[in-house]
């Protein structure tokens, strides 16, 4: 048996997400967009994920795109707006700690000319909304951060950030990349004051392969992809209803429970922690107070390839940094102070609700027994 | 900090020994409307409801979101509660309207003092206040003429309550106090912009809707019943009725003079219309129909068609132009939707020439020429019901 603790870069599809997949690849196979009665189903099962999708925002179901997964969402956001919005204001404000898929876009488009404003955290390793407030100003067409950082769990302040942009220069669009935290802790379209959301469907134990992004109302997005005007001509490309059906079903499942199972992993999170707290030479990296989902530590004097592959022999996985980067580090441990030896013994363990604590048990004896092991 | 809604009734308030119907007939819409968003307490006082969250995680401003689509509401705000207490009432505005205030330039503070018993008098509750704003927010300055921000402080019977943004209500009556009416629902952007007309008049809206399969499709019933879903939120539970309408437009179509297509398929379907309505209890019927936008509404056409109403016919767009529609279609929300490209029955078999200025002689000779009564009742009798209920 096998322990999975990497649940932040991809989560095992739930059954209810396996069965809508298979129901529309076996049954209901038709393209949305054929005018006969096969085609109407399948534009049905893709508008019921919609609305699901849409209603666990607080958003409208127009407001929902579908995408192939969150990157395509993330490219949509920064180079949509930049495209419609972006003519006369040449500015982007962005996290430092951003997922390749916005920083890497960000970078691509300073290339084309946008001027990039990459927020950090303080010295005491937080962001303050002021300091992103204070990087706009009225040539600001974009603001983007994320709710929770995919390596560290660090949540950020979004609401207090895109409140106060917004209250300076209305004009600026506001997006956020919310990847790690839907499903995961309560997100409101309103309640953040996004104009934007990036979403994952892989992310929530739906399926690889789908995204979607939130996008207010009265907000022009150039599009990226274009062809036979699916998604009202912002999305073109036949829809994938196997999937889209699959992130619907996981979003239906997990929405009722976001409050228990928050509950349940912080727990969780307690028991990893404090099974940690008398070991030599591991730190932790996560704050507090972020999500309780992702456990980032290193094991200071022990690179976390080889530890990973170490655990990795005890049938054990986590990640070493985030799982996107290949190994690669993204520098976004740096960001919150995390450098030399402390970030290259990185570790990121990231739990769901299914996780037990004889599961954190056998982690921490493996990690104990690693350090013991393990040199260099 | 604890927070309510406070709800200021609209035109109802003026109304006399009935306004006790009218008020709870309110207070149930209201209720109905945020039960799904956790456990609240609702009490009215001095033509105000307040509604008095119970949990703490509930999200006041999608509340506010919903009340504000509730007719018989003239205005809402989301208000800080306070001890009865000067002291009190200072510490939590600075607290509570400290986001507002510190990004406004100018403000101005009301206060209503319907406890007489309270000591400070209105203007003095404002002066003494408005002090302790300018020595906690230097970015502030007193405009009394055109403010940004009008913090307003309300004493009332039990509490103190302050608050900084007014929002506008829906106005109107509350739904149901005007009694029901069946509204023509095409699928086009004229007819669901008359019936959020109607409920703003607290008329409880059923829905008819004619299909024609296959000249119109699937796709066609499904974007009305999305329209119907999208009213709800204005205007409650909504009966929707679906009538098969092919036998009759098919007739029409091999036994009238084409010029007159669009007129008989009319009166058919008010006909249709009217006998539905009587067996669900409606008064009226409503269109969307507004004078002289085509062919089958210039006054002529609609005298014809109305010869047929043996009850009132409501068309609250009569006077309005396209591009007034087109707004409150906007803001209702059904303009999307209404533009979705499908074929509706009324543009099945459309004339080429229709007939402009048609003799009411002229159109009955043509519709008595052939028997529709039993595919009048046919229709009646397959017409299906769906009803769609507020979500929440």
């Amino acid at each position: 048996m096998s322990v999975y603790l990497d649940n932040a870069a991809t989560t095992k599809p739930c059954k209810a997400a396996v069965e809508a997949a298979v129901a529309a690849m076996t049954e209901n196979y038709g393209n949305p967009s054929s005018l006969h009665r096969a085609g109407l189903d399948a534009q049905l099962a893709v508008d019921k994920a919609r609305k699901i999708i849409a209603d666990t925002l607080g958003a409208d179901s127009v407001c929902i795109y579908f995408t192939s997964g969150a990157t395509e969402s993330n490219n949509l956001a920064l180079r949509g707006i930049t495209g419609a919005y972006g003519r006369n204001r040449k500015k982007i404000v962005v996290s430092a700690v951003e997922h390749a898929s916005v920083a890497e876009t960000a970078s691509d488009l300073e290339k084309k000319g946008f001027e990039v404003v990459r927020v950090s955290p303080r010295e005491d390793g937080k962001f303050y909304a002021a300091d992103f407030a204070a990087a706009c100003d009225s040539s600001t067409c974009l603001v983007s951060m994320m709710l929770v950082n995919n390596e560290t769990g660090y949540i950020l302040p979004v609401r207090e950030t895109f409140a106060a942009v917004k209250r300076r220069f209305p004009e600026t669009v506001t997006h956020c990349d919310c990847v790690q935290g839907y499903m995961k802790l309560p997100v409101k379209a309103g309640a953040l004051g996004a104009d934007l959301i990036s979403l994952s469907g892989h992310k929530i134990h739906g399926v690889k392969g789908v995204g979607a992004i939130y996008i207010k109302k009265g907000i022009r997005v150039t599009p990226v992809v274009t062809g036979g005007k699916q998604e009202k001509g912002i999305r073109s490309g036949t829809e994938s209803v196997p999937l889209i059906a699959a992130f619907g079903a996981a979003a239906e499942e997990l929405f009722p429970t976001v409050a228990a199972r928050y509950e349940r992993v912080s727990v969780l999170k307690k028991h990893l922690l404090d099974r940690l707290s008398g070991m030599d030479n591991v730190l932790v990296n996560s704050p507090e107070d972020g999500s309780p989902y992702i456990i980032n530590i290193s094991v200071v004097g022990r690179r976390s390839e080889i530890m990973l592959h170490f655990l990795e022999s005890k049938g054990i996985y986590v990640s070493s940094g985030s799982a996107c980067s290949k190994g690669q580090q993204s520098g976004v441990l740096e960001q919150f102070g995390i450098k030399d030896k402390r970030a290259d013994g990185a570790l990121r363990i990231s739990i769901t609700a299914e996780t037990t604590e004889a599961e954190l048990d056998e982690f921490a004896e493996a990690l104990s027994e690693g350090i013991g092991k393990v040199r260099g | 900090m604890k927070e309510v809604i406070l709800v200021k009734y609209g035109e109802m308030a003026l109304k006399g020994l009935n306004k006790k119907t009218f008020e709870d007939m309110l207070t149930k819409n209201i209720k109905r409307r945020i039960k799904g968003l956790g456990h609240f307490v609702c009490t009215s006082a001095q033509s105000t409801l307040y509604i008095d969250p119970q949990d703490d995680d509930i999200d006041l401003s999608e509340v506010v979101d919903r009340v504000g689509k509730i007719f018989g509401i003239a205005a809402l705000c989301r208000a800080g509660v306070c001890e009865k207490d000067f002291g009190d009432i200072t510490e939590k505005s600075v607290e509570y309207l400290s986001d507002i205030l510190s990004c406004a330039r100018t403000f101005k503070v009301n206060a209503k003092r319907s406890d007489k018993a309270f000591p400070m008098k209105s203007p003095e509750i404002c002066r003494e206040l408005g002090g302790i704003l300018l020595d906690k927010f230097p970015n502030l300055s007193v405009d009394v003429n055109n403010p940004e921000v009008i913090v307003t402080v309300e004493v009332r019977d039990t509490n103190a309550y302050i608050h900084a943004e007014n929002i506008k209500g829906a106005g109107g009556l509350p739904v149901g106090s005007s009694g029901k009416a069946m509204l023509l629902l095409s699928g086009g952007i004229d007819s669901p912009v008359a019936g959020w007309m109607m409920a703003k008049r607290g008329v409880h809206i059923a829905a008819i809707h004619y299909v024609s399969p296959p000249y119109t499709s699937d796709r066609a019933q499904l974007k009305v019943e999305q329209l119907c879903e999208k009213l709800t939120d204005w205007c409650g539970g909504i009966a929707f009725y679906c009538v098969p309408f092919t036998e009759l437009q098919e007739a029409i179509k091999d036994h009238c003079p084409e010029e007159f297509f669009t007129i008989i398929m009319r009166r058919l379907m008010m006909e249709i219309a009217q006998r539905i309505a009587a067996k669900d209890g409606c008064l009226a019927l409503i269109t969307g129909e507004s004078v002289g936008q085509v062919a089958s509404q210039t006054m002529a056409a609609i005298a014809c068609t109305d010869a047929v109403c043996r009850i009132p016919v409501f068309r609250p767009c009569v006077g309005m132009d396209k591009t007034e529609i087109i707004e409150i279609a906007r803001k209702i929300d059904t303009f999307d939707i209404s533009t979705l490209p499908y074929e509706d029955c009324c543009t099945v078999f459309t004339p080429r020439h229709p007939k402009v200025r048609p003799q009411l002689s002229d159109i009955e000779k043509a519709q008595n020429s052939f028997d529709f009564e039993p595919l009048i009742q046919k229709a009646v009798e397959n017409t299906e019901l769906k009803t769609f209920n507020y979500e929440g």
